[in-house]
């Protein structure tokens, strides 16, 4: 059996292999959520590259419908091509243009298919997939034939809470949630990331990231993505553990503060509680 | 095998299916993962539980059912941690510190700790009976009562804590608040599509239709794009009560000026009377008199008050009762012209949905309105919506 248990660039935790592995035993689509930042759409890719399969991504906009995803019959080509003469005209299989589910559907080897941000699309969009994502087929009016799965994909679906989705979606997958990573687990995935970095440059940007997170109150937490950005920054800058523990966020902004913090008014929130907590701290 | 197992979820109010049941049934035959309970936790967490906020509650019971580890009556009542954070840790005085004393002794603490908790569902800060943090009130972190009761501190002495009694997912359990963005998305459940105005769309299904009846030749036929044409009237509770949802009301009032293109909005204070505002700096110059309002803008309109319904009964019900002028008509009676008037209306409270049942004013006007009266929740947000969007209207 093919088991996925993270590659060289993608720490996967022991839940989320658990996870990975029973969808694709038991061939149910999975549905993963979690904080902005924490892998999210990597892992279909990580997937696919671990187990050495072809993907499909099929990436969810406000306005995608679900038949998109299936096929689209392009009836403006063949009315043009009708104006003129043009023998292809007589075939309308020649219009049928095919969608990402459709292509991984044709796969002869099992691919991986990956629908990304479904929260996006209309509250209904989830539901027009039931069927299609439970038996792996579909019908294609057009060409009066069923469309069936030469072999199941693996199917990753992922959400990012803005809507909720209905229930009887729900029951057909398996659902993780991506916790933000723990202290060791970002070390591993630090590590991954940056081989050769010294351990004392990374132990003080984590406690300024962590100190960050622990804010209460903040908009946008920075998370993995944006300490790994920023550990970027850090290496290119130059950047020594003096500059970090100089930071107090009165006088001392952290260098290349603006690729961990994304909300302006979170700027002054935290010079706020800095300055306050500073209050408290003379009155006793 | 794991009936039992699976029956308490259910019981215990998880939205779990037999075919979910069967699936991590046939992952355990098929042997996906170890026979080690750490693993078989995380399967039948990923086969049983699709969504966050159940998450906590699965690993209190996988906890009660594999280890027979107890819950208190106040774990299942989940206390949120962040009411116990020490923001507002303001110093009492002597005066403050003597009523505290007068509160009663342990015993009386924690029955009324238990009925605390059957009473409050929201984050409550200063004052002096709710839980929280930096009141008076004997529970909670932080406070100066001297008998105190700590909630959400260290724990026992538990010894090598389990995954599932870490309680990771705790924070997901009631983590549904409101921000500009889930409010806009719920008022776009209020769309009424029309096709008004230029005819700027090419009508495909016609087009073709008219294309094959002139024997293959184009005929092109176009159609105006359909746009959200749907018509508000917002009325803000301004002042007084009002104020501790000020930024509610600003996300509110900034998503509804994104969502609606055609949206009035107008003041108020506590009760809508003779006559309303439109900038509240200039309240008491430039008012706009509400048989205006009730002439000027037809049916089609959707209303939507927002207020705390929280006033002195006589504001509605008597003569002369408004905090601030002599008013010669109820306050009921000008709400009851807005309500025959416009048959899409509700009433949008920002105070929390278990106090109402308390309060004399919320239920006379949600009477008045006809029990269209909403939470400022999502789901209330969505519920009212739906309520205002009514019947389909043809234009």
């Amino acid at each position: 059996m093919t088991e996925f248990k993270g590659t060289e660039n993608y720490i996967a935790t022991d839940e989320l292999q658990i996870a990975v592995n029973a969808a694709i035993a038991l061939e149910k689509p999975l549905l993963i959520k979690g904080e902005p930042g924490t892998g999210k759409t990597l892992l279909a890719f990580e997937v696919a590259k671990a187990l050495n399969k072809q993907i499909f991504t099929w990436h969810v906009k406000s306005t995608t419908q679900a038949q998109q995803g299936l096929y689209e019959y392009d009836a403006v080509a063949r009315l043009r091509d009708s104006q003129f003469g043009d023998a292809k005209v007589n075939d309308i299989s020649h219009y049928i243009i095919k969608g990402k589910m459709w292509q991984a559907f044709e796969s002869e080897e099992q691919s991986v298919l990956l629908i990304d941000e479904i929260d996006k699309a209309d509250i209904e969009f989830p539901n027009d997939l039931l069927l299609e994502l439970d038996k792996m087929e579909f019908y294609c009016y057009e060409l009066q034939k069923t469309i069936k799965a030469k072999t199941r994909p693996i199917v990753i679906i992922t959400s990012n809470n803005e809507k909720e989705l209905p229930d009887a979606f729900l029951r057909r997958c398996f659902f993780h949630y991506i916790r933000f990573p723990e202290r060791q687990t970002m070390i591993d995935i630090i590590n991954v990331h940056f081989p050769n970095i010294e351990d004392d440059l990374m132990d003080e940007a984590l406690k300024v990231f962590y100190g960050l997170r622990d804010i209460h109150g903040i908009k946008k937490k920075p998370s993995t993505s944006e300490l790994i950005d920023w550990i970027r920054l850090l290496k290119l800058g130059k950047n020594t553990i003096e500059d970090l523990q100089k930071i107090d966020y009165l006088t001392t902004q952290p260098p290349y503060f603006g690729s961990l913090l994304k909300n302006e008014q979170d700027y002054e929130h935290i010079a706020k509680s800095k300055r306050s907590s500073q209050n408290t701290f003379r009155r006793f | 095998m794991f009936l039992d197992f699976f029956l308490l979820l259910k019981e215990e109010g998880l939205p779990v299916s037999i075919g979910e049941y069967l699936n991590l049934l046939e992952a355990l035959s098929k042997r996906v993962t170890a026979f080690n309970i750490e693993e078989f936790y995380f399967l039948s967490k990923t086969i049983l539980i699709k969504h966050e906020q159940f998450l906590d509650r699965y690993d209190l019971l996988f906890g009660k059912y594999f280890h027979g580890v107890e819950l208190s009556e106040t774990d299942k009542k989940e206390i949120p941690k962040d009411w116990l954070e020490k923001e507002m840790n303001r110093l009492f005085t002597e005066e403050e510190k003597a009523m505290i004393e007068k509160m009663g002794g342990l015993d009386k603490l924690m029955e009324r700790l238990k009925e605390l908790l059957e009473e409050q569902k929201e984050k409550h800060q200063g004052g002096n009976k709710w839980i929280g943090t930096g009141g008076t009130s004997p529970f909670g972190n932080g406070g100066a009562n001297p008998e105190g009761i700590q909630i959400g501190g260290k724990g026992g002495g538990r010894s090598s804590v389990k995954v599932w009694e870490k309680r990771q997912f705790q924070n997901y359990a009631s983590d549904v608040e409101l921000n500009t963005r889930n409010i806009k998305l719920a008022l776009k459940r209020l769309r009424i599509l029309t096709r008004e105005g230029i005819e700027d769309e090419l009508d495909l299904p016609t087009t073709i239709q008219k294309t094959s009846k002139n024997a293959g030749y184009l005929d092109i036929e176009m159609q105006p794009a359909k746009k959200n044409r749907v018509k508000v009237l917002l009325f803000f509770d301004v002042g007084g009560s009002m104020d501790p949802y000020i930024e509610l009301c600003e996300q509110i009032f900034s998503a509804a000026k994104s969502e609606l293109k055609h949206l009035e909005f107008f003041y108020f204070h506590n009760c809508v009377y003779e006559s309303v505002w439109k900038d509240n700096n200039m309240r008491n110059n430039d008012r706009i008199p509400t048989f205006d309002v009730l002439h000027k803008f037809n049916q089609d309109y959707r209303i939507i008050f927002v207020g705390d319904a929280t006033m002195s009964p006589y504001e509605l019900t008597a003569l002369g009762g408004s905090v601030e002028h002599y008013n010669d008509e109820t306050g009921i009676a000008w709400l009851q012209r807005f309500v025959q008037k416009f048959p899409n209306i509700v009433w949008l409270n920002p105070s929390n949905e278990y106090y109402w049942d308390g309060l004399p004013t919320v239920q006379i006007i949600k009477d008045v309105f006809k029990d269209r009266m909403f939470p400022m929740t999502l789901d209330g947000l969505a519920k009212a919506m739906k309520t205002l969007k009514g019947k389909k209207t043809i234009h």
